[in-house]
């Protein structure tokens, strides 16, 4: 898997471009700024870029707007954005267009090299990886909203866990049920939600955000 | 209109008139005891005259303000926890001579037994001139000149029906001129007013002084205890993580060639105290400089803080520049506030924020459906907003009746660069 990683901080950089490397994913530019980035992505075309939200010149949200462009030259391209602190508007700026392919993770999360990698890999796929801070702010800002107030306890757990990109099998795991009971689960939510049934994961997971974000 | 104006004018003026009269007597006895005061007597009796007589200016600088010129108070604030007792009533009295603005008084009173008689009365006259003309010219005049001598009006001897004609017409001319002229001439007693009763540029130099001294001390003492807070946070919090990471990974270099499980175990826990200690300093940045507030600026930041409540928020935010990074943290924390009130303590059900920049001001407002019944206390949050907007010379108004609903308005002067150039 080939990747373009624009992060600032030196140390930070090294330690993910080896992190990668242990896995098996080419880091194929790694650099420091959002115009090297834009740059980067159109020479490499990579399978996923990894880039961080503040970038200078500005250390505002350069990152964010490099990758947002460079998304809209070439729909569906995989960019998966760490940052310092998760807000529920960048989510929404990044979910905007509804394509899949959109990963949006605090930066501790490339302390758990696995799941960091699981991430990685699932965005480069077309999938999604939510910060789970973002799915708890969402849920929050519309608990009192019809029809999700409709949903029961357990089924919130599971609409958190597809938020979050998990898929039925690792949805199962985390709950330590079986894949059908899962599937059941679901299937009611989307019920509960009037949400068309679709077989493809990704799709469904971009429908339920795009009706919280509503 | 006019009419009821005019009418208006005059009672206003019939007072200013009594207030001059008043002003006669005021003079004379404040003057008196303010002499006696020397010689020991008079400490009893200034306070209590020095209470009239600021009544009797208050009074004109209401009717200034009405005929549209605004006086302020000029006088220094009492001093805090007067004894009651003959020390007291001295120091009362050293407040009293101290300030110029009483010396200025007592000079108004004594140019306002004329001035204020003469313009406050000035309306009536004309009016009583007018109507005098008018009785006249109706018939008076020939009982009047029956004995011979005529009775003048203005310029004309009122002694045949063609001379009351002339003496209607300019009693007519008169009464116009009562209608066009007595707001004047209560606009002209305004300005005598504001020439004495008006602070000086020294009183206004030294009341800004004091409110400065205020404000600043109290955004020194806001300051000092944010301060403290970071500091106690940090040695609680990420210091003492970053401590006990650094013990475990002790314990895993001890364990590493004897038992790989456990060191595994332990390298889990380090991860995990480096996670927490993360949190925790992000939870600090957050109370510190939000970092959305310096990627976004003020109007996304409060969109992100709607976003982030539970309650639904509309946030509409017009702000054609940037404002300076301190006025957008304290509005920024001000609105977060008034948010948790709005959640906690309201019972919203929805909250709006406005925030738009006019006459060289950031005006923000919060609005909820909640319960009501919000009060300013000392310790309270909205006492904390207060005193954050202060610092800048900003105010907090609160419209919170019991039942509902709740409007906060916030008034912040600043200045607002031209946009899109927010430094990094």
């Amino acid at each position: 898997m080939r990747v373009v990683l624009a992060e600032d901080l030196f140390l930070l950089r090294q330690g993910i471009i080896q992190l990668l490397e242990a896995y098996d994913c080419e880091v194929v530019a790694a650099v420091d700024n959002g115009a090297d980035l834009g740059r980067a992505i159109a020479e490499h075309r990579p399978d996923v870029a990894v880039v961080d939200v503040r970038l200078p010149p500005t250390f505002t949200t350069e990152g964010l707007q490099a990758a947002l462009l460079a998304r809209r030259e070439r729909p569906g391209l995989p960019i998966l954005v760490l940052s310092q602190h998760v807000e529920q508007m960048y989510a929404r700026e990044l979910l905007a267009d509804g394509t899949g392919g959109i990963g949006y993770l605090l930066k501790d999360s490339v302390l758990d090299d696995r799941q960091f990698i699981d991430a990685v890999r699932r965005v480069a796929a077309g999938g999604m990886a939510m910060d789970p801070t973002v799915v708890a702010q969402l849920m929050t800002s519309h608990s009192r909203d019809e029809p999700l107030a409709a949903l029961t306890a357990r089924e919130r757990t599971v609409l958190e866990l597809m938020a979050e990109g998990c898929s039925n099998t690792a949805i199962a795991q985390r709950l330590t049920v079986t894949e059908g009971a899962a599937a059941k689960h679901i299937s009611n939510i989307f019920a509960k939600l009037m949400l068309p049934p679709s077989s493809d994961n990704n799709r469904r997971v971009l429908a339920v955000l795009a009706y919280l974000n509503a | 209109m006019r009419l009821s104006r005019a009418v208006r004018d005059t009672l206003v003026g019939a007072l200013i008139a009594a207030g001059a009269l008043a002003s006669v007597v005021l003079f004379v006895t404040t003057t008196y005891f303010t002499v006696l005061c020397l010689i020991g007597i008079g400490f009893l009796a200034l306070p209590h005259l020095t209470t009239a007589v600021r009544w009797v200016c208050d009074l004109n600088r209401r009717a200034a303000a009405r005929s549209g010129v605004p006086v302020e108070r000029p006088y220094r604030p009492e001093p805090e926890e007067i004894e009651r007792d003959i020390v007291g009533w001295v120091r009362r009295c050293k407040w009293i001579l101290a300030d110029p603005a009483s010396w200025r008084d007592l000079l108004w009173l004594l140019l306002n037994s004329v001035v204020g008689l003469l313009l406050g009365s000035a309306p009536a006259a004309l009016l009583y001139y007018a109507g005098e003309g008018l009785v006249l010219a109706a018939g008076l005049w020939r009982p009047v000149a029956a004995d011979g001598t005529g009775r003048w009006y203005a310029f004309i001897t009122v002694d045949s029906w063609p001379a009351a004609l002339a003496a209607a017409l300019a009693a007519l001319a008169v009464f116009a001129g009562w209608l066009h002229l007595s707001s004047w001439i209560l606009k002209g007693h305004a300005y005598f007013v504001l020439f004495l009763l008006g602070p000086t540029q020294g009183a206004r130099l030294a009341s800004r002084v004091r409110h400065l001294a205020e404000t600043r001390s109290g955004a020194l003492d806001i300051q000092a205890a944010e301060v403290r807070r970071i500091e106690r946070d940090l040695h609680d919090g990420a210091q003492a993580r970053l401590v006990s990471l650094g013990l475990t990974l002790g314990a895993v270099d001890r364990q590493l060639d004897r038992n790989t499980e456990e060191a595994r175990r332990l390298l889990n826990d380090a991860r995990s105290s480096s996670v927490q200690a993360l949190r925790e300093l992000r939870g600090l940045v957050r109370g510190i400089h939000p970092p959305v507030l310096a990627e976004r600026g003020l109007a996304d930041a409060v969109r992100a803080l709607g976003i982030a409540s539970p309650l639904p928020v509309t946030v509409v935010a017009d702000l054609p520049g940037k404002l300076p990074d301190p006025v957008e943290s304290a509005i920024y924390f001000s609105v977060s506030e008034l948010l948790t009130n709005a959640l906690k303590h309201a019972d919203a059900g929805q909250v709006e924020v406005s925030l738009h920049y006019a006459d060289g001001a950031l005006h923000g407002q919060v609005t909820d459906d909640g319960r009501g019944g919000a009060a300013m206390s000392a310790g309270s949050g909205l006492e904390g907003i207060r005193r954050r907007l202060a610092s800048f010379d900003g105010v907090l108004e609160i419209d919170s009746p019991r039942g509902g609903p709740t409007v906060m308005k916030m008034e912040l002067p600043c200045a607002l660069s031209s946009p899109k150039t927010s430094s990094s």
